[in-house]
């Protein structure tokens, strides 16, 4: 029985009661819930630099498949009148020494980074959801099995582990390679959502539903990832870079997507050297990439800040 | 006794308000609130949550966080505090003025030794070498009565219990003699035995200090027992104030009036029902004009909805009289001498025709015999690993007849949370019985627990928490209906019934639980429990989340539905005013074992055991002249740790009886020889675990 | 305490000793040494092949439990076995981890400082200018990759020497050829060397420890306590600094297993970029080779790292917090 003094913490008090009249019922009120969600996204409309990182993403998006019509050529043909051109007219972001277009490339490794990162997040988080859950749900032995799993996953080191089953999916769709990203990503979220549905477990929402009998699994995803929806949104945001950039990594050295396909991992890899020679070949598809990478986790900290204002002491 | 405040005030509050922006729009939490404290004297300041009461003493220290917006006066010996720099104010915070917070537990940091703690206070104010300070700091751990000071002053926060916390907090509190000490809900989170501890030793503070304290409270029992004056916050302004006595018993604010008429009291021999103020405290935002109580006040009238009412003299009373009030018909309560029976309407007595039955006629709802229940006790939060074996509960027994209510009381750690979680999970217990309508669960199956879930069914205590927020009300309301297979069909007009019966209107079943308040939620809860026409609730603590104004429509709706739909009850609570009146029957645990059980009345008029004459007489009573007269039971130290509990009678290391009153060779037995719950007092029904027991009356 | 300490040890061994298993078995069958004979001109006969590689253990016509048994029996004895070029992989990892642990504890220690201060000053300037750039910075440094990062201040070291006109800092290996690495002009060439790939990581390293430092400052900034700390008579900031620092470096502690972890992977690309023969470097090659025990010995010494990482965090976790001391 306290005074709130943090008024926007919690609840808000104008979404608590309006005017209450006598007999314990309440004036009209807008739905609680969509309004919660216009709170939220009227927060996320306030961050500029959010809204900003929406737009370069879309932008990309539509830029990067919209390339090929775009473009004059296409990431997969040779132009046998210009090897290593700088940027002109015909090759907006140069050539490379096999007379490739640069701008083609780049656009190509967009499409591959971005269709990576956003199926990898989502593996990722919602494997992280269903583990985390039920080990913190069901507790016992399914904890420890489910726990000792992350534990170990945690310890190996992603990196190496992709590396050394690089050769085994040479040849094969690249999809291989964005499942096994996922299957690297998800631990650290698992281990929280494991955290809150402890917590979660306890609450009395959730008690109340067991001592009905509704079984545990649909108490897991009924009450306790519904509950829990702004960290998974959020979390797979950020997802959405960390896998982007982890493709890059593996990519660089030759681990990742595998040629005749093209991201923008390879392209960074095999132009590092020519930074200084022939600038063009390495900051294009550099500048995209931390623009892309830039711009989500500027979309993922502005929902942060949307869905939970006090985490880092914003008014 | 103080009445008026003569001199020069110590502080003088003026027209202060205080305002956040937020989101939803502007809240004025705080709206032109003015008050003196006299030099010595306690103002106590009371209200339900969100009335600002906090808000106003933290503007005063200016701790508020840095987007409030406060304007107005607080003048601490003429000295300007509002609108001060950090710098000039901290000078003031700590040494002229000292705040004692509410949460013990987060109010101190947890990676220093409280000892540092203390001796910073002094530090930062004065210049003596830190040896000094460490000195000082150990002399006033043993003024607040914490043993062996020396020693626990190097211990870190989380090794003391609650009510040692607070104790640290008042010392760091006195560290520098300040002449105010603003204490915010001191007690609120504490046990009732402990919060008499701790408010003797506020007393002890004031008494050696000299401190006016200026003390937050939502107790009024609190406030009758140590204040001189009283104010009573609503909406953010203080809507009276005056002496102890004149609010308490001559309230002429009708929120005053129906506040003091909605609390149970535990001294309440025949049981009146309450009278419940309807509907909730208003938003702060958006404030309508006019008296914001007048949408919950039935004497409201057109002149309530135009003006708000200032917080003026009662007409006819002498000049010299500090009473105040802000009601438009402030005149008209004095000369009529309304009470608040006459204002509120308090629902009938409900007719008890189950209960005419006499009890060994009736069906055994729940019978629970000898539960013991143990958790492995871990340590260390990197390396959890098992030490030992807490048994949490003990070879606890009672039963429960058709149409009653048992009361298990108990303060945090006696075990009652544990009974019921043992009950509700119908598992196979450790040792002893549990049998729901004569099924014994250690022999149920599957299918027949699931069953039995129908007619069992429970009403938890924080109705923030017991309501899935994501989910609209019907959906919550229709689950236990769809998961025991209740035709679709049914189901929303099973929903609709639902809400009417608990006093909701049905077409808000498409609203989220935030749309509602803590009451109304609450209702929802208990409408969800119904759900499956259960014929047994389990109630853990189901009012006791709720503001006070809000507790007896709760209380009054539970009575409503148990005569009316003949349920039974198990109702768990640390008030053991609530119990009082909802009750019938009474079981009082203490560290896992049931120490007295017996009809209600008996119980709280002639208490048998010692601790429940403790537990009884720290009840603080909302009559000032009772609480002034009494002579409270003062229990020694803390709750030992269930893991290591004492040998023969778990209570005798507090017992009041067992140091004062009896010979060597009686305590003798209380150290090797459990007592067992016997009936000692001549009643057959009234049991005790005492071997020396003799009843009393306390209240 | 010291007896819990020791099975928490004991539980982070069993981990590396799984997680080094999984690493030499996925190797020892998804790596094919074979491929490296057959592709020769001409290839030499299959027995020739299967007696070489029988010998390296890496043949994979015997079975990959047996080769496990046969490696693990070497492993307990403190033999890693030998690279596909024949050569002991003990002495390839004794010279190469030298070179990467320079770069990643460098990273690391300086990262962690620098990054607490980082974070601890913006929490108390927070919304200031300072704070703000330093968010900024942090916040682009954060998506930028590895690579990336080291491509540019690679070639900000070479742009530097050419300003100059000499060679202040070296942007290819760890020390110039045909030096005494003990002389003084040689421990200063080294530095001149390890100053720009350690930049790279200590950037990194600050601005991940900083922007975690900053959050779980202002994440203590309402708490009760330093209400408390503020109502005993304290400034905002000594409160801050005080309280709030001393209590939000506890999540950190956890915090530095996993920036162990980003460091290795981030060490792996500076020393490609900058031409260090380290541990990074080798695992690239012999998975380009199929160089199974090297791969597996790699493996292990991450493990290894990663779990000294791990039990220093715990150490530091109990040190700080006085509620997990027993």
């Amino acid at each position: 029985m306290t005074d709130t003094l943090q008024p926007d913490g919690g609840p808000a008090p104008g979404l608590q009661s309006g005017t209450a009249s006598g007999s314990g019922a309440q004036a009209p009120l807008e739905d609680a819930a969509a309004s919660r969600l216009q709170l939220v996204w009227r927060r996320f409309l306030r961050q500029r630099l959010a809204i900003a990182g929406l737009v370069v993403v879309a932008l990309l998006f539509g830029v990067a498949y919209l390339s090929p019509y775009l473009g004059r050529w296409q990431y997969d043909q040779l132009d046998f009148t210009a090897f290593l051109e700088p940027p002109s007219a015909s090759h907006w972001f140069g050539t490379t020494q096999n007379g490739f277009d640069v701008f083609a490339l780049t656009m190509r490794g967009l499409q591959k980074s971005l269709v990576i990162g956003l199926l990898g997040a989502l593996m990722a988080t919602a494997l992280a959801a269903t583990v985390g859950a039920f080990a913190g749900y069901f507790g016992g032995a399914v904890n420890t099995a489910l726990v000792t799993l992350i534990d170990l996953l945690m310890v190996l080191p992603a990196f190496l582990i992709i590396a050394i089953l690089s050769p085994s999916f040479r040849g094969h769709t690249w999809l291989i390679f964005v499942v096994l990203l996922a299957a690297f990503q998800w631990m650290v979220t698992a281990r929280i959502v494991r955290g809150m549905t402890l917590s979660l477990r306890e609450r009395e929402f959730v008690h109340a539903a067991r001592f009905m009998g509704v079984p545990g699994w649909r108490i897991i995803f009924r009450h306790i990832l519904p509950n829990m929806a702004s960290l998974l949104i959020i979390d797979a945001t950020i997802n959405v870079s960390s896998l982007i950039l982890a493709e890059v990594g593996l990519s660089f050295f030759g681990f990742g997507v595998q040629p005749p396909d093209v991201s923008l991992g390879t392209l960074i890899g095999d132009y590092a050297n020519a930074a200084l020679t022939f600038p063009w070949e390495f900051y294009f598809p550099a500048a995209f990439l931390v623009i892309l990478v830039l711009a989500i986790n500027l979309v993922g900290d502005g929902l942060r800040d949307a869905f939970d204002p006090n985490a880092q002491g914003h008014h | 006794m103080r009445v008026t405040a003569p001199g020069t005030p110590l502080l003088s509050v003026r027209d202060l308000s205080v305002s956040f922006r937020t989101e939803a729009g502007l809240v004025r939490a705080v709206r032109s609130v003015s008050y003196d404290v006299a030099p010595g004297e306690v103002l106590g300041i009371v209200g339900e949550s969100g009335s600002g009461k906090s808000v106003s003493s933290l503007a005063v220290m200016n701790l508020l966080p840095g987007h409030a917006e406060v304007t107005g006066s607080a003048r601490l010996n003429g000295q300007e505090l509002i609108g001060q720099s950090d710098d000039a104010l901290s000078a003031v915070r700590g040494s002229r003025i000292a705040m004692v917070f509410q949460d013990p537990l987060s109010a101190l940091t947890p990676v220093y030794t409280v000892g540092d703690q203390i001796a910073e206070a002094i530090l930062v104010h004065e210049t003596v070498s830190r040896g000094e300070a460490m000195r000082r700091a150990v002399d006033l751990l043993h003024t607040v009565g914490i043993p062996n000071a020396a020693q626990r002053a190097t211990a870190f926060p989380h090794e003391f219990s609650g009510g040692m916390r607070q104790r640290v907090m008042i010392a760091m509190a006195i560290a520098n003699r300040p002449s105010l000490i603003i204490a915010d809900e001191p007690t609120t989170a504490l046990d009732v035995t402990i919060q008499a501890q701790i408010l003797d030793v506020l007393q002890t503070a004031r008494r050696m200090t000299g401190a006016a304290i200026v003390l937050i409270t939502h107790d009024l029992g609190v406030i009758a027992g140590i204040a001189d004056r009283v104010s009573v916050m609503y909406a953010g302004t203080i809507v009276e104030t005056g002496s102890v006595d004149d609010v308490f018993y001559r309230p002429r604010m009708p929120y005053t009036l129906g506040l003091l008429g909605s609390i149970p009291r535990a001294d309440a021999g025949e049981r009146q029902p309450l009278t419940p103020i309807e509907g909730t405290p208003p938003s702060l935002i958006n404030l309508p004009t006019g008296c914001p109580f007048v949408p919950r006040c039935p004497m409201a009238q057109d002149i309530c909805r135009r003006e708000e009412p200032g917080l003026l003299p009662i007409a006819g009373r002498e000049p010299a009289d500090t009473q105040r009030a802000a009601c438009h018909f402030k005149d008209d309560i004095e000369q009529r001498q309304l009470t608040s029976r006459d204002i509120f309407p308090a629902p009938l007595p409900s007719s008890d025709a189950v209960r005419s039955v006499p009890r060994e006629q009736r069906q055994q709802m729940l019978v629970v015999q000898d539960l013991v229940k143990s958790y492995p006790q871990m340590k260390g939060a990197v390396l959890r690993r098992k030490v030992g074996e807490v048994r949490a509960v003990d070879g606890v027994s009672f039963d429960i007849r058709e149409g009653e209510t048992l009361g298990l009381v108990g303060e945090s750690g006696c075990g009652k949370t544990t009974t019921i979680m043992e009950i509700l999970n119908l598992g196979r217990p450790a040792s002893g019985h549990i049998a729901v309508l004569g099924h014994d669960t250690a022999r149920m199956s599957g299918a027949e627990k699931f069953g039995i879930r129908r007619d069992l069914q429970v009403v938890f205590q924080d109705p923030m928490a017991s309501l899935d927020p994501r989910l609209p009300i019907g959906e919550i309301l229709a689950e236990p209906l769809r998961a025991h297979g209740v035709a679709p069909e049914r189901v929303s007009a099973r929903v609709r019934e639902l809400l009417t019966l608990v006093g909701l209107r049905a077409e808000h079943v498409n609203r989220y639980p935030a749309a509602f308040s803590g009451g109304q939620r609450q209702r929802i809860g208990i409408a969800r429990a119904l759900a499956l026409e259960p014929k047994i609730l389990v109630l853990d603590e189901p009012v006791s989340a709720l503001d006070v104004s809000v507790r007896a429509g709760v209380i009054n709706l539970l009575e409503r539905l148990r005569d009316q739909l003949g349920l039974s009850y198990l109702f768990v609570a640390h008030d053991l005013a609530v119990v009082r009146h909802i009750g019938n029957r009474v079981a009082v645990m203490y560290l896992g074992r049931i120490i007295e059980s017996g009809d209600v009345d008996e119980v709280f008029d002639r208490p048998a055991h010692p601790y429940t004459q403790a537990l009884l007489s720290a009840i603080p009573l909302p009559d000032p002249h009772k609480e002034r007269a009494r002579v409270r039971i003062v229990l020694k130290g803390d709750l030992p740790s269930p893991a290591n509990p004492p040998s023969g009678c778990r209570f005798r290391t507090r017992c009041q009886k067992f140091a004062n009153e009896l010979t060597e060779p009686q305590r003798q037995r209380c150290i090797d020889e459990s007592p067992a719950l016997l009936p000692r007092t001549g009643s057959p029904d009234h049991l005790d675990a005492c071997h020396w027991a003799t009843a009393v009356e306390v209240l | 305490m010291a007896a819990f300490l020791l099975r928490r040890l004991v539980y982070l061994l069993c981990l590396v000793v799984v997680s080094t298993s999984v690493a030499y078995l996925l190797a020892a069958t998804q790596l094919r040494p074979r491929a490296r004979y057959e592709g020769r001109n001409p290839p030499p006969p299959v027995a020739v092949v299967d007696a070489r590689l029988d010998e390296l253990n890496m043949n994979d016509k015997v079975p990959v439990l047996t080769r496990y048994r046969r490696w693990g029996a070497g492993l307990l004895r403190g033999d890693l076995g030998r690279t596909i070029d024949n050569q002991p992989v003990n002495a390839e990892i004794g010279r190469r981890m030298w070179v990467s642990l320079r770069l990643v504890v460098v990273g690391a220690v300086v990262g962690t400082l620098l990054g607490v201060a980082a974070g601890a000053y913006g929490a108390v300037k927070q919304y200031q200018l300072a704070d703000r750039v330093l968010t900024v910075s942090s916040f682009v440094i954060l998506s930028i990759p590895a690579v990336v990062l080291g491509v540019l201040f690679k070639n900000a070291g070479i742009g530097l020497n050419n300003a100059l006109g000499f060679k202040l800092l070296y942007t290819t290996g760890e020390l110039t050829p045909g030096m005494d690495p003990w002389s003084a002009a040689g421990l200063v060439n080294r530095f001149a060397h390890l100053v720009l790939p350690s930049l790279v990581l200590i950037v990194i390293a600050v601005a991940f420890y900083g922007r975690y430092q900053r959050n779980a400052m202002l994440d203590v900034l309402g708490s009760d306590f330093l209400r408390t700390a503020r109502a005993k008579g304290l400034r905002r900031s000594q409160a801050l600094i005080k309280h709030g620092l001393r209590t939000a470096l506890i999540p950190m502690a956890t915090f530095f297993a996993y920036e162990f972890a980003l460091l290795f992977v981030g060490a792996t690309f500076t020393e490609r970029l900058f031409g260090w023969h380290g541990m990074g470097e080798y695992f690239v090659e012999s998975v380009t080779k199929n160089d199974i025990n090297s791969v597996a010995g790699v493996t292990l010494f991450v493990g290894v790292l990663v779990l000294i990482a791990g039990f220093l965090s715990d150490l530091a976790y109990a040190a700080l917090d006085p509620r997990v001391r027993v």
